[in-house]
């Protein structure tokens, strides 16, 4: 039966340049002279260390527990020695650090006791929970903890569960060989996600240049008997592979920034998620090792089944990393962050090491003052006015770049791709973003959201006020006090406090006049708690510190030409 | 630092200009074929001068000669200005209409991308209103030879009433204005009987009805290009066939039929190059169609009410002016937030 699909605006085409990582079969790789696993791998609260420097660890056992329930477990990825906690550099552009914990390999890769459970006995939360500690993430790269997602929106059910094997970002290829190979397991892991969410169709995307993924995925499907699951094939159009586009795609419906995809019905999880879904409940293994895509500028590029904490150039060193290297990108060349060091280690986020040279990927030519040409409005697929949002964020009128829906922007990166004045417009916008939370925070108004976002703050900062609220009431007692006996003196001095008030109440109205400027003046699209938004919040934050940190420069030159 | 996307496509303001500039070469060869070489001439002249003009300007505001000369911007405003001026002014007439456009128009307002005013429209309008009988001097089609019009574009004593020629649309506005009077020899005549005059061929003026086909031409190019969209030629086409029409056909007899308003000065070069300047036209879809609409009435206004030789200058101007609240109202729904 042929489906009708539904095509989303904007996308680009840029070359896929996938052949070559699929040639070979997904290879493991020796374990290397040590781990470096990052304890905060996901959206969400870092995990406590369980284990401290010179402790014995099994592969498989839990290193770092989920910090309250918007978080998510950490694993040691071969057993070991614990030779250190501390702050490393994460892979991330800014060079920042994150608490660490460094394994000194055994060299036997022994598993410990795994903690099974019962799959058909458990209830849905106990098999939440099972996720949770066993660190299962959105490996699609948002990492936003699955069991947070496993959850039927209202109704107690869905109607569509979505499983993203588009990859449409360039080079990469992990979700297309793990379909290749992995086919019957993630199939599984499908399965039990679709129980846990009582949803009544399952479509797998898979981009169109995937034949072979889409043939193995259609097999299984048969194999397995199951109804209501399908495979399509989806044009090759980037970024058909985001979410909402994938979701838009197959049933035609749009979730708009902010809310969440169950409130329509429809849920989204990536193939390699579910494969790992999977292997925690199947086999009781927590998420351990993913696949990860090494390509760009090697010799051979393919695909590995890589530890987490591996060092990145102890992986791209298999594929053979040409002289010319200058750089490892996290991601595809779309999307993806550039590394502040060769050796930081594979995280649950990292789906390829794009592996950079200046020849590969040249300096964009200079820029050039925005001619409206729209091109960028074409090819958005948030339907946004880019160039508007440029020119605002520009001259820092953020207010009106919100107005232009700089929220709903999910900085793919077409806009800057196709600009005939190659202005790195997405970069503008992630500016603006920080920018706009970095104020918000300042504000520190009260929505849930943010409450959570920055729990340790707001609640500081209510302690102070109510310390002074106290005070002030206790002065004003005070002087009430004092007021009552002072009472007598002539009616000249009895004149002169209502003159205070007077102007107290100006002042006040004039405050209060600002607060409610202020107020207005505040983003309209920021008080929200999707997934994606936290996720979003997550990339801000962690920019905004990448910007607050000395040795970096802000991300955009807000100058530039006239 | 460079941050993702690390790859693009291959475009820039360069290859965009060209390609404008190629798509009026069928327009230009027309030209030359029915009205002789001297336009060959005035787009030198032009071009010349607008270079000048820009890099005088970008060396004063000290921002990067080779890379905005080399981008061809001010080489499109030239060809536009020698292609609507008429092709004899004389040749200061053309450099001080290229200067104003590039000097003040576009670079005194920002330069590249900033100039809200169409930089050739706003020459053209300066000009008509300062040299209005100068301007409006256009020979037919085969009239004057190469030396002639060289002479009259270089050389200073100047024969205008022997060489006048109103255009086609003067032409015909002005022979129905008399036509419609009791007391002149054209009494009587219909507005098809009038148009069997030399000057007129079967749609529009002759000669520049097949120029404006090979406009037609070489718009349908950048459309097919994706330099251009389709709304801005479409909507003005339409909506000058729409108003020529409704009157034609309430009074054909004092009215020009639609085809003649088509085919007639600058309405496909309008159409396909001026209103689709895309720095000082609307960027929306819907804005696209009202802002080409609108200067399509205003055009029709102007050329079948007013004094001027034919109105796309002003009307382009005048929404121009409208470009900034046409987009803010017409911006589209974003994602998720379609009422569908
Ligand atoms: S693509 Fe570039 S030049 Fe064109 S409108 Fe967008 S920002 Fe401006
Ligand atoms: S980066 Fe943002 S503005 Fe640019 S195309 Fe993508 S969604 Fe649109």
């Amino acid at each position: 039966m042929l489906r009708k699909l539904f095509k989303f605006h904007g996308g680009v085409k840029p070359q896929t340049n996938k052949e070559r990582s699929t040639t070979a079969p997904i290879a493991p790789v020796p374990l290397p002279d040590k781990l470096v696993i990052p304890l905060h791998q996901s959206v969400g609260g870092p995990p406590r260390p369980l284990v401290q420097r010179g402790d014995q660890v099994f592969k498989g056992q839990r290193i770092g527990a989920a910090d309250g329930n918007l978080s998510s477990a950490v694993h040691a990825s071969t057993s070991g020695i614990v030779r250190d906690v501390l702050p490393a550099v994460m892979p991330h552009t800014s060079g920042l650090t994150t608490l660490s914990v460094v394994i000194e390999p055994d060299g036997e890769d022994r598993w410990g006791e795994l903690d099974r459970i019962n799959v058909r006995a458990a209830t849905p939360d106990e098999l939440r929970d099972y996720l949770r500690d066993a660190g299962v993430v959105g490996l699609g790269g948002a990492v936003f903890p699955s069991h947070l997602k496993l959850k039927p929106g209202k109704e107690g059910s869905l109607d569509t569960l979505v499983i993203n094997g588009a990859e449409c970002e360039p080079f990469i290829t992990c979700d297309d060989m793990l379909m290749r190979e992995r086919a019957t397991d993630m199939l599984k892991g499908i399965s039990a996600m679709r129980h846990m969410l009582q949803a009544r169709d399952v479509l797998i995307g898979i981009e169109d240049n995937k034949p072979e993924a889409l043939a193995a995925v259609q097999a299984a499907i048969t194999a397995s008997g199951e109804k209501g699951i399908e495979a399509i094939a989806i044009p090759t159009r980037y970024p058909a592979g985001g979410a909402k586009q994938l979701i838009r795609v197959l049933t035609g419906i749009e979730v708009p920034h902010g809310r969440r995809s169950t409130d329509f019905g429809v849920q989204c999880f990536n193939v390699g998620t579910a494969y790992s879904i999977h292997e925690a409940l199947e086999h009781g293994r927590p998420l351990v090792s993913r696949l990860v895509t090494v390509a760009g500028n090697v010799n051979a590029p393919r695909n590995y089944e890589v530890l987490i904490g591996t060092p990145m150039d102890h992986v791209v060193r298999l594929a053979g990393a040409r002289p010319d290297t200058d750089r490892y990108i996290m991601g595809g060349p779309m999307m993806g962050v550039r590394m502040p060091a060769f050796d930081v280690p594979v995280v649950k986020a990292t789906n390829c090491i794009l592996v950079g040279s200046p020849a590969l990927f040249p300096p964009p030519p200079p820029e050039m003052p925005c001619i409206r040409c729209g091109e960028c409005a074409k090819a958005c697929p948030a339907d946004l006015a880019p160039f508007e949002m440029y020119w605002f964020s520009r001259a820092r009128n953020f207010g009106k770049t919100q107005e232009y829906h700089l929220f709903d922007c999910i900085e793919c990166g077409c806009c800057s791709f196709v600009c005939p004045s190659h202005i790195p417009l997405v970069d503008y916008f992630r500016f603006s973003k920080s920018e706009i939370w970095a104020r918000e925070r300042e504000k520190e108004a009260a929505d849930t959201a943010r409450e959570r976002f920055e729990f340790k703050n707001l609640r500081q900062e209510r302690e102070k006020q109510e310390k002074a609220e106290k005070l002030a009431a206790k002065a004003a007692a005070t002087r009430e006090k004092v007021a009552g006996e002072t009472a007598t003196p002539a009616a000249a001095t009895a004149a002169k406090p209502s003159g205070d008030d007077a102007k107290r109440a100006l002042i006040e109205a004039a405050m209060e006049k600002a607060r409610q400027q202020k107020a207005q003046a505040a983003p309209k699209n920021v008080d929200v708690t999707s997934p994606d938004v936290q996720a979003e919040m997550a990339a801000i934050d962690a920019r905004r510190r990448a910007a607050e940190h000395p040795t970096e420069a802000p991300p955009p030159p807000p100058a530039g030409q006239a | 630092m460079i941050n993702s996307p690390y790859i693009r496509k291959p475009a820039s303001v360069q290859s965009v200009m060209l390609q404008v500039l190629l798509a009026l070469v069928p327009g230009i060869a027309a030209y030359v074929w029915f009205f002789g070489a001297g336009i060959l001439v005035q787009l030198a002249i032009a071009s010349a001068a607008a270079l000048a003009g820009e890099a005088a300007m970008l060396a004063i505001r000290g921002k990067p000669k080779a890379l905005f000369l080399t981008d061809l911007s001010a080489i499109v405003t030239a060809w536009l200005i020698a292609l609507t001026f008429p092709p004899i002014v004389p040749w200061w007439l053309t450099v001080t209409g290229t200067l104003l456009a590039v000097v003040i128009v576009k670079q005194l307002y920002g330069g590249l991308g900033q100039n809200p005013f169409n930089p050739a429209m706003a020459a053209f309008c300066l000009m008509i209103v300062a040299y209005p009988a100068l301007m409006s001097q256009w020979p037919a089609a085969g009239q004057l030879d190469f030396k002639t019009q060289l002479d009259l574009i270089f050389g200073g004593a100047r024969q205008v009433d022997a060489i006048t020629g109103a255009t086609p649309l003067d032409a015909l506005r002005t022979a129905l204005r008399s036509a419609a009077s009791a007391d002149s020899e054209l009494h009587g005549l219909r507005a098809s009987q009038l148009m069997d005059g030399p000057a007129f061929g079967a749609l529009g003026g002759k000669g520049g009805e097949w120029v404006a086909l090979a406009y037609l031409l070489g718009g349908l190019w950048l459309i097919q290009r994706r330099i251009i969209t389709w709304h801005i030629p479409a909507a003005f086409c339409g909506a000058l066939f729409l108003t020529a029409g409704l009157l034609w056909s309430v009074r054909p007899d004092s009215f020009a039929s639609p085809l003649f308003h088509l085919a007639s000065g600058g309405a496909m070069l309008g159409a396909f190059f001026i209103l689709t300047d895309p720095v000082s036209g609307a960027t929306t879809a819907r804005g696209k169609l009202l802002f080409a609409a609108g200067a399509a009435v205003l055009t029709y206004v102007i050329r079948a009410f007013g004094a001027y030789p034919d109105g796309i200058a002003f009307a382009t101007l005048l929404m121009n002016i409208l470009v900034p609240i046409i987009d803010m109202k017409t911006q589209a729904p974003v994602f998720g937030h379609k009422k569908d």
